[in-house]
């Protein structure tokens, strides 16, 4: 019974061999092992954490997209080295409390050496606007006059409160003040965009390298998806010459830190931020760790729909008694630099212009008042909640939370605490994101844990959050008290009057608990230490190297 | 989750590899009475290997049944001030009332530690003219470099309340912006506990002190007992290990059974429905279940996941047991039986269970690490057991984040992982060889 | 044998037809649809991201569709990717997955027949116990731990070594690939030595090779052409099932060691309910599975004239 089948070279073989073959074929990437930061071409090597859903800034929403954006593409404005807004395509401009006015560079120039226009603005701002585009960002247009008609289709997209004077100069008419327009103009919804390549690619339009043009200080010279991204300095760029490196890297798609910390540590990419498994590591391998304010706002946020538990203030302020976002942060999170969070706005807020000029932080204006942690009152509050509703015992509630390990971690120290300290049971409904988002919309929750990044630089963006009208008041919080001072912030320019009412807004809040801070996230990192003048910003795309340079090493100067 | 992939996708198309005994092994006697020899069998004739993992299994099950009875911690409890220590014997920690908006009363002309213990350290140092903020640091005093940044403080002083242990730290702080280090200081914390925790715990207290459990495997990242939620996770894992097998064999077993008796165009049908069921990709098909039954609020999701495994495992088995009573009808024995008017209910219990149940046996024992494994991947991609239940999995999950600073928080739930799969399998390979008396005689 | 081929390949297109099926039901099942987005949206922007996507129509209209797009060969646009096509990730990503399956497959085979074949050879003795005992451990601790542990030593070694040797995650090169691609094989490798032993075993005790070795077949001769090629082959038979299995379960080696794969992508896609990305690449790796299987039957065939067609499955 002797087999003779390996005479004859194996259908196996030939098999495998044109697989693997064809494989190797496909799977070929041209990215050589780069080092993180290269001085002498002046290129830099980084991790990006996924890939961006879409690059066409009318329809972006992620902070993915917003950082490469920042690089590609540049607005009438955008934010400098200091956090300041500076000149992008516009060189001057002008505001007022019935509109603005700019006036463009002509030496602003797209990637294949066309001028940017004030048309091309006027397109962008139309096309965002148009229902069919869908842009889930429109509403940061709203402050244009009858924009919100246009975007839910009333009105044609002609009637857009802004035009073209001639090719340089764009002139815009608010639908009621806006005094933080200017920095509105950073953002990427307000990116110019060119009409023949939007029309020419339709849907594709972004979706590769070679189908969006750029105006910003880089160029994407590669976009192998879901593989690497590679920026080359814009030789068209209006700025080139403040531009310091020439060229940035991004071989890497991970959002694992431990494996962005792994390639930092093998030099293989210049900047990795850390969680808190990574810190100590960190510290021992003695990397200079560095801190940055992300300006975000954690919160657990009731319902307050009919017949839910948490309607009632008694039994919200028994929570609020009972939570001390301080422990929380210390023991549970353990990420210097995360801040226990007590008030609606995060101190990262700017507040009003001092006398001397510059800016301030609300908080630092406005302390909030902060309630401390005690178990016997939040026991009475408890027991005043149970008289009010009239019932005996109270039903197990459900708490809304995503599927991240460190949301579960959190829900897991809030199941405990409400379970120990008021005999609670405190249910933990874990849902991926999407249908996260799907119960939170549908009221499907008694608390949820949330959190809202600020989308431009004004405290409006946290203050009408919870007003009565906004969408995104997932536990239909309703006060009138809360809509009023909301409004009248929002109809006055004097900055006095805005911030008076949001004061007593934030006083509100903590009184009336529609929402329970929790904390003011941070992120942490390390960065190649002859990485210099990387820009970590709330705003504007973060982080930023359009003002970065690569030092010398030490001991080489 | 590699190896349940091998076990689940090649099963089906490896049953006469995986199951020499199948064929001839058990079959090849001449009478009724040769047919309960290898149920009688195993037991004798299970080799040293084969009776040890027996002997770990059992340990196994002891230490998560048996184990919470003797070390009667809460695997839910949540000692805050012990966040992911080491082992720990028992000790007592003084208790401290905390304010986090402590301001010192003046200023000072040297550096000063006002107060040091594991809740809060609070230093302060003279005010220096012209700093508008002041960077404080904090390392291990015998690591080099500044350390973690704790904070920017724009006073000349600070309370640091982030994660203490009982270790000696060195403070730093410099002006923002520059390399002068203005203050230093070396120190020690003492154990301590917040008033507002003993409350919460409910520990009693004696003379500003309270007494702290012992941890003889250290606690996690929310300060629980390692050593109580190994037991608990294990009682989740082996269960689902346990009873998804159980389930998903006696299924395959009754739907093998039907189809091979049920003969003709119907079995012809069932054997299709089993060719699709297999070739769905597994971990695909785990993963799209377990997230269309989804847990609600409060479940612990162990019963999605075992239904979502049952749906995918019981082909193997089906097949299995139809081929069996396929080539058993065809026996003289069985047509002996039925000759002299047995009924077919009769035969299945007299004649073909006892020739099948080692068969069961054996590939049961191979189905549990196989569904441990796979309850183990779906809770490390956080589609698994919901809190409080936790599962090794689950715990493998959590400490992943630690796994550079606090290794033992995945290494010992992983480690229990192995143990139940090498002792699963180790005793599945006994039960196989002492079927099977061909190999045996090899070896 | 051309019927037998064309009625596998018959039932392989049903049992894709079931696949694509079960997987769009199930989907459609979970509360929730790719459109929801973590900020609200206005009714307007909503039934134009519905129009786009067909999610206005009726279940069983969009169901009908997607399989008239199927047999075109065309899985639509993603939801989350929002201007790319799923035929475009899919081509895209799954010769990466594929690579690192295939070479995964190639390790673990190599590995599995020299470490079968020595385990045989030296039934009982040390290098047997010593070998198995790495099988059994290899079987026994889960992938991730393996993976995160590997990339963990591998980082320890370039510091160690003060230059980076192996690159820690990513992809591109062979340097990339070997690491995570034995992480994944590991497993199989183990259970195909301990499958190559037992089928060296029982070739080595059966009647021809005592009738080889008393015709005077010995040593490396004996083993090559007689040994070897027939303990071979209940390893073969394991293989397309072995790379159906090891392209479409690298999830974890993939997330953990950052490759660019098809199962990472599939991943996000179910946490995001991206409905074409998961009808896509399930489809497609079921057609994959479908395909490996008949083709392994088929190849089997070739290979081994005992086994006739007729009998079927």
């Amino acid at each position: 019974m002797k087999s003779h089948w390996g005479q004859r070279p194996s259908p196996f073989l030939i098999f495998f061999v044109a697989i693997f073959c064809g494989a190797l074929f496909f799977a070929h990437s041209p990215y050589a092992q780069a080092q993180a930061v290269d001085a002498q071409t002046s290129r830099i090597t980084l991790s990006l954490a996924t890939e961006p859903p879409t690059l066409n800034s009318a329809q972006a929403t992620d902070t993915i997209a917003n950082f490469l954006l920042s690089h590609l593409m540049e607005g009438l404005l955008r934010y400098g080295q200091d956090g300041s807004l500076q000149g992008g395509v516009a060189e001057r401009w002008e505001l007022t409390e019935t509109g603005a006015r700019f006036w463009l560079r002509k030496n602003a120039r797209w990637s294949d050496g066309k001028p940017v226009t004030a048309d091309d603005f006027v397109f962008a701002w139309r096309y965002a606007l148009k229902p069919e585009t869908a842009s889930q960002y429109a509403f940061i247009l709203y402050p244009l006059r009858n924009a919100e008609a246009i975007n839910r289709g009333e009105l044609p997209v002609e009637n857009l409160g802004v035009r073209a004077v001639g090719a340089h100069e764009l002139r815009v008419e608010f639908e009621k003040p806006c005094p933080y327009f200017l920095g509105l103009t950073a953002f990427m919804s307000y990116m110019p965009l060119r009409e023949d390549m939007v029309q020419r690619w339709q849907r594709a339009y972004a979706a590769d390298a070679d189908k969006l043009l750029y105006n910003g200080p880089y160029i994407m010279s590669e976009w192998i998806h879901g593989a690497s991204i590679r920026l080359r300095r814009n030789p068209n760029y209006w700025g080139r010459n403040e531009v310091a490196i020439a060229e940035i890297d991004l071989p890497y798609f991970t959002a694992d830190t431990s494996a962005q910390f792994n390639l930092f540590r093998d030099k293989r990419i210049a900047l990795a931020s850390l969680d808190s498994g990574q810190l100590d590591k960190a510290v021992e391998q003695g990397f200079d760790i560095h801190q940055f304010q992300t300006g975000a706002l954690f919160f657990l946020e009731f319902n307050f729909r009919k017949g839910r538990i948490t309607a009632n203030k008694s039994f919200r302020k028994a929570l609020q008694a009972l939570l001390d976002p301080s422990i929380l942060v210390n023991k549970i999170l353990g990420m210097p630099g995360v801040l226990p969070a007590y008030s609606l706005f995060p101190t990262t807020v700017t507040g009003p212009i001092r006398s001397t000029g510059e800016a301030s932080y609300f908080r630092d204006q406005f302390p909030v008042r902060r309630v401390t942690a005690n178990l016997d009152q939040a026991r009475d509050y408890l027991e005043r909640a149970k008289k009010e509703l009239g019932i005996t015992a109270f039903p197990p509630l459900h708490l809304l939370v995503g599927d991240s390990p460190r949301a579960l971690q959190e829900a897991e120290y809030y199941q405990y605490v409400l379970k120990r300290g008021l005999g609670l049971e405190l249910r933990i409904d874990q849902q991926i994101f999407k249908q996260r988002l799907e119960k939170m919309r549908r009221g499907d929750f008694d608390i949820v844990a949330a959190a809202w990044g600020p989308d431009y630089d004004d405290i409006m963006t946290f203050a009408d959050l919870f007003s009565s009208w906004n969408d995104n008041n997932r536990g239909r919080y309703n006060s009138p008290h809360y809509d009023a001072l909301v409004s009248q912030a929002a109809n006055t320019a004097d900055p006095k009057l805005r911030f008076q009412a949001m004061a007593e807004l934030q006083e509100l809040v903590v009184e009336d608990v529609p929402i329970l801070p929790t904390y003011e996230s941070a992120s942490l990192y390390v960065q190649h230490p002859q990485l210099r003048g990387v820009r970590r910003s709330i705003f504007g795309g973060d982080p930023n190297f359009r003002d970065a340079w690569i030092a010398l090493p030490e001991g080489k100067r | 989750m590699k190896m349940s992939l091998s076990y689940d996708l090649f099963r089906p198309y490896s049953l006469s590899t995986t199951y020499p005994l199948a064929g001839d092994g058990a079959c090849s006697g001449n009478g009724p009475e040769s047919v309960e020899l290898p149920l009688a069998m195993p037991s004798p004739s299970l080799s040293r290997s084969g009776k040890l993992a027996g002997v770990a299994i059992v340990l196994l099950l002891v230490f998560v049944f048996i184990g919470p009875l003797v070390w009667q911690q809460d695997p839910s409890r949540q000692w805050l001030s012990q966040i992911s220590m080491g082992p720990s014997a028992s000790n007592s920690a003084r208790l401290v009332d905390n304010d986090s908006l402590w301001q010192p009363r003046g200023e000072v002309q040297t550096a000063v530690v006002h107060s040091a213990n594991t809740e809060f350290v609070r230093l302060q140092w003279p005010a220096v003219e012209g700093v508008h903020a002041y960077q404080v640091f904090r390392n291990f005093a015998e690591q080099s470099g500044l350390g973690i940044p704790l904070a920017v403080s724009r006073v000349a002083y600070y309370q640091d309340e982030l994660q203490l242990a009982e270790t000696r730290y060195r403070y730093t702080v410099k002006a923002e912006g520059s390399d002068k280090v203005l203050a230093e200081w070396e120190v020690t914390p003492e154990p301590a506990m917040s008033r507002f925790e003993a409350q919460l715990q409910g520990l009693p207290e004696q003379s500003g002190r309270v007494i702290l459990p012992a941890h003889p495997l250290g606690t996690d990242a929310l300060g629980r007992d390692i050593l109580a939620r190994l037991m608990a996770g294990g009682r989740t894992s082996l269960m689902v290990g346990l009873i998804a097998p159980c389930l998903f064999i006696a299924f395959g077993c009754l739907y093998g059974a039907l189809a091979g008796i049920a003969g003709g165009w119907l079995d012809n049908v069932a054997m299709r429905v089993v060719d699709f069921v297999i070739a769905l990709p597994f971990l695909l098909f785990m993963i799209l279940l377990r997230v269309a039954f989804g847990i609600g609020p409060g479940e612990d999701g162990v019963f999605p996941l075992i239904l979502a495994m049952v749906m995918m495992s019981w082909t193997g088995s089906a097949r299995l047991i139809r081929g069996q009573v396929l080539s058993l009808s065809q026996q003289p024995y069985v047509e002996a039986a039925r000759l002299a008017g047995m009924g077919r209910l009769q035969i299945i219990v007299r004649h073909m269970l006892p020739n099948v149940l080692p068969m069961i046996l054996v590939s049961f024992s191979f189905a549990v690490p196989s569904a441990i494994f796979t309850e183990a991947f779906l809770s490390f991609i956080g589609l698994g057991v919901a809190p409080p239940s936790t599962s090794w999995g689950a715990q493998c999950n959590d400490g992943i984040k630690t796994l550079l600073s606090h290794p033992q928080q995945m290494l010992l739930p992983a480690a229990m992982i192995s143990i139940a799969v090498l002792a699963f399998n180790t005793l599945g390979d006994a039960l196989r060889d002492a079927g099977d008396s061909r190999l045996r005689e090899l070896s | 044998m051309w019927t037998f081929a064309f009625k596998r390949l018959l039932s392989g297109a049903v049992t894709i037809w079931f696949i694509a099926t079960a997987t769009f039901f199930a989907m459609h099942a979970v509360p929730g649809d790719p459109l929801t987005r973590d900020k609200a949206m206005s009714p307007a922007v909503r039934a134009q991201l519905e129009q786009r996507y067909g999610l206005d129509k009726p279940l069983v209209t969009q169901y009908r569709l997607f399989l008239g797009n199927m047999l075109k060969g065309d899985f639509g646009i993603s939801f989350t990717q929002e201007n790319r096509r799923v035929n475009d990730i899919i081509r895209e990503h799954f010769p990466v997955s594929a690579m690192l399956g295939i070479t995964a497959l190639l390790i673990a085979f190599i590995g599995a027949v020299a470490a079968g074949s020595i385990a045989a050879q030296f039934r009982g003795q040390w290098p047997d116990r010593l070998l198995m005992m790495a099988v059994v451990a290899a079987i026994s601790v889960p992938g991730f731990v393996i993976a995160a542990v590997a990339q963990l030593l591998i980082v320890q070694l370039n510091n160690r070594l003060g230059q980076p040797l192996i690159p820690v995650a990513g992809w591109g090169g062979f340097s990339h690939l070997w690491v995570p691609a034995l992480v994944l094989g590991l497993g199989t490798m183990a259970y195909l030595s301990r499958l190559m032993r037992a089928s060296m075993l029982e070739v080595t005790n059966s009647e021809y090779i005592l009738a080889a070795r008393a015709k005077g077949a010995y040593g490396w001769r004996l083993f090559w052409s007689h040994q070897l090629r027939n303990a071979l082959l209940p390893v073969v038979t394991e293989l397309g099932p072995a790379i159906a299995a090891l392209t479409t379960g690298g999830f974890v080696v993939e997330l953990i060691f950052a490759i660019p794969g098809l199962g990472r992508y599939f991943v996000q896609a179910v946490q995001q309910l991206d409905y074409t990305v998961i009808m896509g690449t399930t489809v497609f790796y079921g057609a994959f599975l479908v395909i490996m299987v008949v083709a392994v039957d088929i190849a089997y065939g070739l290979i081994d004239p005992r086994i006739r067609y007729s009998r079927g499955r």
